[in-house]
C-alpha cells in the first residue's frame, strides 16, 4: 500500500487556497440530495455537524453523552491559539506554523500545518460573533496569554474554562440547525461499527444505550470525530467514557492507524492519591505563566516533606531547586510539555519528590502573588485554585500547588491525508481522533485549534470534494446485506461479551491494563520492556475473555456493557501501541526510548532513519500488524534539534 | 486522611416505568480522600462482587465541568457542600457512620430512565429554540471590530458558566427552569453580537420551557443556593426585561 497524503503542489503559503480554488463542489440542489454521518459532537463534530446543516447537507450526529454540550472538549481549560499577533509581539502564521511543527519534533506534515496555522484566524472570529465570551482587555480589546513552547502570547481563553466556551458555542450552531432540520441529532448513541459498501464507508452502525437496540443509519460519507484514546492508561485527564472505540471499528474495517504510541504526557496534574482514584485532574497549562516549579535541593528536605515534617512553604529560596529555569533558561517554566514532564520524572526518580509517594513537585504562586497580588491572580486562575484546593484540601494561595505528569492527550490517531479522509474512501476523521498536525508533540492551546479548524474551514471544503461525484448514488436502504451483516455482528460480540459470565468487574482488567501501559508504554520506554509488554497485554486479554462479569441484560441501559465493550478495544490498542513504540528506534517528542537519549538525558531523534509518519494496518486478532510508512518531507523548515535553552 | 463507614440509602429504578424504592448498603473503609462518585465506584464495585447489578448514574468529566453528574443528596442537589457539583464533593464532607440517602433529580422535566440517572433532553430542546447567534461559519468580522467593555464580558461569562446539570430544577418547588434558561439569554444578551436577537431568543426559550411542563418561578430563590456555578438570579431578572421588551413589541 502506498500511502498518498494528497498534498497539493505549489508553493507552501499557496496550497490552500490553490486547493479551494481547483477543488469540486456540490451545489445547493444536490447538497439536499446527500447524507452526511458525523460520530462525535466535541468540537470538532459539533462544528463539522452544524457548517455542513448551513451548507444545506442532511447530516445525522451522534454522541454516547446525554447531549453534545458535555463532549470532553469542555474540559479544556487553558486556551486556544491563533496567529492573530493582537498583542504586536511579532506573532505571523509562519511563526505559529513554526512552533507547531517544532513543537511536534518535527514529525507532523508541513502542509497540513501551515493550513492550520492560517485558519486559525477565522477561527476565533467565529466564536466571537458566536457570542463566546472571550477574556477581554479594559479597552474592550481581546486579551491574550503565553502557552508553553512559544515566545509570543498568542492564546485567547475564557477565564480557565475556554473548551467549554468555544464548546458551547459550537453546541449552539448546532442547536440552530437541529432547529432547522437540517441536523438531526442522536444522544446516548454509541457507534459501534462502520458500514461499507463496495469499498466506501456509507454508513454506521449503534448502540441505542437506553433501549439496547441496535441501529443502522445510511450516510454518503462518514466522519469519525470521537476524540482521542488517552483513557487506555485508565487514569487520565479525559472523560469517563473518553474511548477509542469508534476508531478502533474503523481501524479493524480497513483504514490505517497512524503513530499510535505519540501520547502526550501532561506536566501539571494533580497526583494520584489512592487507589479507589478514577480519574486525574489537569491544572492548566496557563498555570506556568505565572507559577514557578520547583523541588528542594536536599534529599533530606524532601524526604522530610514526604513525611510531613516540613512543608514547601518553609523551604527557603536557595534551598530550592528551579529546575526547568536552571536547565532551560531562555524558556524556563514554559518548555514544551514533553519536556517539562520527563524532567518532574527525573528530579522525582533522582529522590526530590514531594507529596506522600514522592511523585509529585511544586508549582508555587508565591512570587506573582507577590508581584501581582492576591485578587490578579484569583481573576486569572480562580476556577483552577478552587477546583484545587476541593480536590486536595489544600488552599494554593497559601502553599505551593503539588502536581505530577499525567497522560492527558494522544496525538497519534487514525490516518488521514490532506483532505482529512482515511484509507478507506468516503471516511473521514477530524478532531484528536485523526493523527494529523501535532507530530510526537503537541503545543498547548492548539487542540481546540485544530480540532474547530478540521470542523469549521476544512472538512466544509474537502467533504465536498468527496461527495461531488457521489450525487447520483441513492441512499443505500438499512436493509442491505452489508448493513445487516454488521449488526449480526455487532448483536455476536456484545452476546459474546455478555456470556463470558466471569468473577471479575470491567474496571478491574482496565486498571491493570493501566498499569502495565503507565509502566511499559508511558514516559520512559525500552526494547525490553515492550517487548514484555505484548505478551502481559495478550495474556490479560484473553484472562478478560474468561472471566468479565457482566451484570444485567444487554436489552435496557447497561454501563457495564458500556466499559466493556470499550476495554475490550483498549486491549488491542495498547499492543498496537507497544508495537509502535519499538518500531520506532528512537527518541521523539512524548515518545521517549531510553536507548536513545543525548548525554544530558534530552530525546535524540534520528532524522535518517525516523523521519516518517507510521500508519499500521489491522492484520487479525492476536496477529503482530503491517507499518506503512509515509516519509515527511521538510521544504520549508530547516529540521534542527529541538532546543529550548 | 481517614477512612469512614457509610450507610448508602439509594434509589432503585429499573426503568421510566418501574416504581422505584430505596436499597440500603453498608460501605466500609472509604477514604475521605476520595470523591463522592469515587465512593460510587467502591459501592458498585462491591455490588458487582456480590452478584447484583450497579447503580446506574451520569457523569463523565468528573472535574465540575460537564454536568452530567445530578445526584440528590442527603435532600440536596449536588450533596451539602457548595458550589459544587457531585463529582467534586468529597467523602471528608461526611461523618463516620452517616447515613447518605442518595436519589436523582425529581422533575417532570426530567424523567428517571434508570436508578440514578435522568433525561435532561428538555434542556436542549429549549436551547435549540434561540440559544445561539444566528450566524453561519465563515463571512464574520474580524474578532477586535466591536470593543466590548470588559465589565459586560465578564458578566456574560458568569452567565455563560452554566453547565446545563438540573440542579436549579430539581431544587426548585415549582421545577421551574428559569435560572437555566435566563443563563443563556443573559449571556447573549451582554454581548453586541447577541443583543440582535435578544428579545426574541427570550420569548422563544421561554415559550418552549412552558410547553415542556417545567414550573413558573415565584422568586424563592432556591436554584441560585443551590447552582453549582452560582449562576445569580439577577440573571431572571434581566430575562424578565427580554421578555418583556419581547412582549411589548410584538
Ligand atoms: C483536562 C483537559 C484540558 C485541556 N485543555 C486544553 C486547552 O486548554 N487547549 C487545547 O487546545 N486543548 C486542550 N485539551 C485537549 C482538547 O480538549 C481535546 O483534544 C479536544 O477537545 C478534543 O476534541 P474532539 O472534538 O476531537 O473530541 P471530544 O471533545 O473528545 O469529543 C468526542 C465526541 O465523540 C463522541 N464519541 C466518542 N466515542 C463515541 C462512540 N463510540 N460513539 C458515538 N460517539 C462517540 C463523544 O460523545 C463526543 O461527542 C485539554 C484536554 C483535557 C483532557
Ligand atoms: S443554572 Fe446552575 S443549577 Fe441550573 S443548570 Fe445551570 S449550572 Fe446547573
Ligand atoms: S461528571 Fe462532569 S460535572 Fe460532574
Amino acid at each position: 500500500m502506498v500511502l498518498d497524503a494528497k498534498i497539493p503542489k505549489g508553493p507552501l503559503a499557496e496550497k490552500w487556497s490553490k486547493y479551494k480554488a481547483s477543488q469540486n463542489l456540490v451545489n445547493p440542489a444536490n447538497k439536499r440530495k446527500l447524507d452526511i454521518i458525523v460520530v462525535g459532537t466535541g468540537l470538532a463534530g459539533a462544528s463539522a455537524a452544524a457548517s455542513f446543516g448551513e451548507l444545506g447537507f442532511n447530516v445525522k450526529a451522534f454522541c454516547y453523552q446525554d447531549s453534545p454540550r458535555r463532549a470532553h472538549s469542555i474540559a479544556a481549560q487553558g486556551g486556544i491559539n491563533a496567529a492573530k499577533n493582537y498583542p504586536n509581539d511579532g506573532d505571523t502564521v509562519y511563526r505559529l506554523f513554526y512552533d507547531t511543527i517544532k513543537g511536534g519534533d518535527y514529525r507532523s506534515r508541513e502542509a497540513n500545518v501551515y493550513r492550520l496555522a492560517e485558519v486559525s484566524n477565522s477561527i476565533i472570529d467565529q466564536c466571537v460573533a458566536q457570542g463566546v465570551p472571550f477574556a477581554r482587555e479594559y479597552g474592550g480589546l481581546l486579551d491574550n496569554r503565553s502557552f508553553g513552547g512559544a515566545l509570543v502570547s498568542r492564546t485567547f481563553y475564557a477565564r480557565g474554562q475556554t473548551g467549554q466556551q468555544l464548546l458551547l458555542g459550537a453546541y449552539g450552531a448546532l442547536n440552530r440547525q437541529i432547529k432547522a432540520g437540517k441536523v438531526k441529532m442522536y444522544t446516548r448513541s454509541e457507534m459501534m461499527d462502520v458500514v461499507l459498501v463496495d469499498g466506501r464507508a456509507r454508513g454506521i452502525v449503534t448502540r441505542n444505550m437506553v433501549t439496547g437496540a441496535v441501529e443502522s443509519h445510511f450516510g454518503h460519507a462518514v466522519v469519525l470525530a470521537t476524540g482521542g484514546y488517552g483513557n487506555v492508561f485508565f487514569l487520565s485527564t479525559n472523560a469517563m467514557g473518553s474511548n477509542v472505540s469508534a476508531a478502533w471499528k474503523a481501524y479493524k474495517r480497513g483504514a490505517l492507524f497512524a503513530n499510535p504510541c505519540y501520547v502526550q504526557i501532561h506536566p501539571t496534574c494533580i497526583p494520584v492519591h489512592g487507589e479507589f482514584q478514577s480519574k486525574l485532574t489537569l491544572m492548566s497549562e496557563s498555570l506556568r505563566n505565572d507559577g514557578r516549579i520547583w523541588v528542594p535541593k536536599k534529599k533530606e528536605d524532601a524526604a522530610a516533606i514526604r513525611e510531613g515534617r516540613l512543608k514547601g512553604s518553609e523551604i527557603k529560596e536557595d534551598d530550592r531547586d528551579y529546575y526547568l529555569e536552571r536547565r532551560y533558561p531562555a524558556f524556563g517554566n514554559l518548555v514544551p510539555r514533553d519536556v517539562a514532564s520527563r524532567a518532574a520524572k527525573e528530579r522525582c526518580d533522582a529522590g526530590f519528590g514531594v507529596g506522600k509517594t514522592g511523585l509529585a513537585v511544586f508549582l508555587d504562586f508565591k512570587d506573582s502573588i507577590n508581584r501581582l497580588g492576591e485578587d490578579a491572580i484569583r481573576a486569572r486562575y480562580g476556577n483552577l485554585f478552587q477546583m484545587y484546593e476541593k480536590i486536595t484540601d489544600h488552599n494554593p494561595y497559601k502553599t505551593p500547588m503539588m502536581i505530577y505528569p499525567a497522560i492527558h492527550y494522544t496525538m497519534g490517531g487514525i490516518w488521514v491525508d490532506y483532505e482529512l479522509q482515511t484509507t478507506i474512501k468516503g471516511l473521514f476523521a477530524a478532531g484528536e481522533a485523526n493523527f494529523s498536525d501535532h507530530g510526537a508533540n503537541r503545543l498547548g492551546a492548539s487542540a481546540l485549534m485544530q480540532g474547530l479548524a478540521d470542523g469549521y474551514f476544512v472538512l466544509p471544503y474537502t467533504i465536498q470534494n468527496y461527495l461531488a461525484d457521489q450525487i447520483n448514488v441513492p441512499r443505500i436502504p438499512t436493509d442491505h446485506p452489508a448493513f445487516k451483516q454488521a449488526e449480526e455482528d455487532v448483536k455476536a460480540f456484545i452476546n459474546r461479551l455478555k456470556s463470558v459470565n466471569g468473577k471479575q468487574s470491567v474496571d478491574h482488567f482496565h486498571k491493570i491494563l493501566g498499569h502495565y501501559v503507565w509502566d511499559f508504554i508511558g514516559m520512559a520506554r525500552d526494547k525490553q520492556g515492550l517487548e514484555s509488554v505484548i505478551g502481559k497485554i495478550r495474556a490479560l486479554k484473553a484472562e478478560f475473555w474468561k472471566d468479565v462479569r457482566i451484570p444485567g441484560e444487554v436489552k435496557g441501559l447497561n454501563t457495564e456493557l458500556e466499559k466493556a465493550n470499550r476495554v475490550a478495544d483498549f486491549f488491542e490498542l495498547a499492543e498496537l501501541m507497544a508495537h509502535d513504540a519499538l518500531e520506532r528506534e528512537e527518541s521523539c517528542g512524548g515518545h521517549f526510548r531510553t536507548e536513545f537519549q543525548t548525554p544530558e538525558g534530552e530525546a535524540k531523534r534520528d532524522d535518517a532513519n525516523f523521519m516518517y509518519v507510521a500508519a499500521w494496518e489491522y492484520k487479525g486478532d492476536n496477529q503482530t500488524p503491517q507499518v506503512h510508512k509515509e516519509p515527511l518531507n521538510y521544504e520549508y523548515i530547516e529540521v534542527k534539534a529541538r532546543n529550548y535553552k | 486522611m481517614a477512612n469512614i463507614n457509610v450507610k448508602l440509602k439509594i434509589w432503585r429504578q429499573k426503568n421510566e416505568k418501574d416504581a422505584g424504592k430505596f436499597d440500603v448498603y453498608d460501605l466500609k473503609g472509604v477514604s475521605t480522600d476520595s470523591s463522592f462518585l469515587e465512593m460510587m465506584d467502591v459501592l458498585n464495585e462491591q455490588i458487582i462482587q456480590g452478584g447484583g447489578e450497579p447503580v446506574a448514574f451520569d457523569h463523565d468529566c468528573r472535574e465540575g465541568i460537564c454536568g452530567a453528574c445530578s445526584m440528590f443528596i442527603n435532600g440536596r442537589a449536588h450533596g451539602p457542600d457548595t458550589a459544587v457539583t457531585t463529582c467534586q464533593l468529597h467523602m471528608r464532607s461526611f461523618s463516620d457512620g452517616e447515613t447518605i440517602t442518595v436519589e436523582p433529580w425529581r422533575s417532570s422535566g426530567f424523567p428517571v430512565i434508570k436508578d440514578l440517572m435522568v433525561d435532561r433532553a428538555a434542556f436542549d430542546q429549549i436551547l435549540q429554540e434561540g440559544g445561539f447567534v444566528s450566524i453561519n461559519t465563515g463571512g464574520v468580522p474580524d474578532a477586535n471590530a466591536i470593543p466590548i467593555p470588559k465589565d459586560d464580558a465578564d458578566a456574560s461569562f458568569d452567565a455563560a458558566t452554566c453547565i446545563g446539570c438540573g440542579a436549579c430544577v430539581a431544587t426548585c418547588k415549582n421545577g421551574s427552569a428559569m435560572l437555566f434558561v435566563s443563563a443563556k439569554v443573559s449571556q447573549l444578551a451582554l454581548l453586541p453580537q447577541g443583543r440582535v436577537e435578544a428579545s426574541r431568543r427570550a420569548k422563544a426559550m421561554v415559550a418552549k420551557m412552558d410547553e415542556l411542563g417545567f414550573g413558573s418561578c415565584t422568586n424563592t430563590g432556591a436554584c441560585e443556593v443551590e447552582c453549582p456555578k452560582e449562576i445569580s438570579i439577577a440573571n431572571i431578572a434581566r430575562l424578565n426585561r427580554e421578555f418583556l421588551g419581547a412582549n411589548i413589541k410584538s
